[in-house]
């Protein structure tokens, strides 16, 4: 396929279509509206099913019932949609079904509004829902990314019947790159053993995710638990730049993280040794590789569009060996190149002691960066 | 580092503020280039501001949006009051004359003070300025020659908007002589 210019959210909407999606359901939010819309096209052309619900409520509850038939199903929000899907993606968590959803993450708390936002990190990767569960979350930072991304998360979801969450933000969802989409996979024709599509001709299945005796429930969520620990094992993904003779790391995902690269990039020009590690998936979460860098350089800064809500992950591998920094923009702000790269000349001349606490530091300086950034 | 340009584009909803920057990421792409489009805009249909941010690059692009853009091509008043100030020193601010009573103050610009509309007017069509626009920016910012957006155009225009070529190109020459006539270089 060659490189076409695409938009985030058609990109990432096409890509789940050639990674066999038989049904969507879902209700218009901004900035994920185009991904839907493109759907309510694509869809029924192909002799698929679409469908606008009445709510979040219901679109994932809609998901969750399709799931329970063994065929590709998904659903796409933004934050505030997101926040009413919890309880079906507890639900679903509790079944054990397939179901892959796509947060284009805006800027809150509440209605909040439609710009670029990562304030979905402790919504999506700690749970929202209840119980005890974890959604494999995967994180794009450029439009190639998101559609590789979402035809992932289906073959992930699949084969851990689990729920497979691409957290992109309104950037990712709005931008147009160069990317090529993947060719189209042929429709499945088989279902898993699972799968409930009617019992004629043989023994009846039951998909629930009611447990009344809670010994049942404590071997499901022992089950749970277990599959975790192998998506642990074998589903870590990230990527690195310029780590190999850092003295310092820079860590961001998404967005923040590519932003990060450009003011990564101009302090290599400067002759500093910094380099950037770029989480993709953010659950499971590489702690393994924060530990090893941890030994490896003397300071990390973690950059965030949001008040450190992956920064705590990063503290957790990290263990207060070396200096931790943070520098976070909220509310729908994107930070520029510059603004990390003064937050890395701070890191380097002025790094916060081992154990410090980085979100107070960070807010301590925060009302000079209200006060000048002029936007 | 390799060789990066970021160009903004501003405006009202209605000039084709958008398109111009798809076109120059068109461009950018068919010309082996690695490129980002990103728009900026209100939550409102129409008549809220526009703007986009294109950068174009010969590798990896890190951030789509960066605080002081090459070039900015300004199509309104208000865009060249919020703009003007942020454009890199040494870099190019395209105005649109037409819809701005005052002179750019930067003096360290490359500065092209273009009666956009009344260009696009004489040609036929008054959407037309946005490419009246383009064709002045590149004809002062080495990143792509004028005729890479003509190929861009004749490669992507929908079929329906192809009868539009003709005037679309002369727009982009109409611009690009404007401003090679009459650009104001950087006072250093």
């Amino acid at each position: 396929m060659p490189r076409e210019l695409l938009k985030g959210n058609t990109a990432m909407a096409e890509a789940a279509v050639r990674a066999g999606l038989e049904a969507y359901f879902g209700y218009p939010i901004t900035p994920q509206t185009e991904l839907l819309e493109y759907m309510s096209k694509r869809m029924p052309e192909l002799g698929r099913a679409f469908l606008q619900a009445e709510s979040e409520v219901a679109a994932i509850n809609m998901v969750y019932g399709a799931a329970c038939t063994g065929a590709r199903v998904m659903s796409s929000s933004s934050s505030p949609g997101v926040s009413l899907m919890m309880e079906g993606l507890s639900y679903i968590a509790g079944t054990e079904v397939p179901v892959v959803l796509i947060d284009v993450v805006r800027g809150g708390p509440g209605l909040g509004n439609i710009a670029p936002s990562q304030g979905d990190y402790n919504q999506i990767v700690h749970g929202g829902g209840h119980g005890d569960y974890h959604p494999i979350v995967l994180a794009p930072s450029t439009v190639q990314e998101a559609i590789d991304l979402t035809v992932l998360a289906f073959d992930l979801a699949e084969k851990y019947r689990a729920i497979a969450i691409v957290m992109a933000d309104g950037n990712i969802g709005q931008m147009m790159e160069p990317a090529e989409l993947p060719p189209m996979r042929p429709l499945r024709t088989e279902y898993p053993d699972w799968s409930t599509r009617g019992a004629e001709g043989r023994e009846r299945r039951i998909l629930s995710s009611i447990y009344i005796d809670p010994k049942e429930e404590e071997v499901m969520n022992y089950r749970l638990m277990q599959r975790w620990r192998t998506i642990e094992a074998n589903e870590l993904r990230f990527k690195e730049y310029f780590l190999e003779d850092a003295e310092y790391a820079v860590v961001g995902f998404g967005t923040a993280g590519r932003v990060a690269l450009s003011a990564v990039r101009a302090a290599r020009a400067e002759g500093l040794k910094v380099g950037l590690l770029r989480p993709i998936t953010l659950s499971p979460f590489p702690y393994a590789r924060l530990d090893e860098l941890a030994e490896q350089v003397k300071a990390m800064l973690v950059v965030e569009m949001n008040a450190g809500q992956m920064l705590g992950d990063v503290q957790r591998a990290t263990k207060e060996r070396i200096s931790l920094n943070f520098y976070g923009r909220m509310g729908g702000i994107t930070p520029f190149p510059d603004e990390i790269h003064a937050e890395i000349h701070r890191m380097v001349e002025q790094p916060l002691p081992p154990g410090s606490d980085p979100r107070a530091a960070w807010l301590d300086s925060f009302a000079s960066v209200l006060h000048v950034d002029g936007r | 580092m390799s060789k990066q340009t970021e160009i903004l584009i501003a405006g009202f909803g209605g000039q084709g503020v958008l398109f111009a920057g798809q076109v120059l990421a068109y461009a950018a792409l068919d010309s082996g280039k690695e490129v980002t489009w990103i728009p900026s805009y209100g939550p409102e249909m129409r008549g809220g501001t526009a703007n986009c941010t294109v950068v174009i690059s010969d590798e990896e692009i890190g951030s789509p949006v960066v605080r002081n853009p090459k070039a900015v091509i300004v199509l309104n008043l208000p865009s060249l009051d919020k703009y003007e100030p942020v454009v890199a020193p040494g870099g190019v601010l395209v105005a649109n004359a037409s819809l701005i009573n005052r002179a750019p103050q930067r003096q360290d610009l490359v500065n092209v003070l273009i009666p956009a509309n009344e260009i696009a007017e004489e040609i036929g069509d008054r959407r037309l300025l946005n490419m009246v626009a383009l064709g002045a920016l590149l004809a002062m910012l080495p990143v792509l020659p004028v005729e890479a957006i003509k190929e861009a155009l004749a490669a992507h225009l929908p079929e329906r908007h192809r009868r539009l070529l003709p005037v679309n190109y002369q727009a982009l020459d109409r611009g690009a002589q404007f401003a090679l006539s009459q650009a104001r270089l950087p006072v250093v």
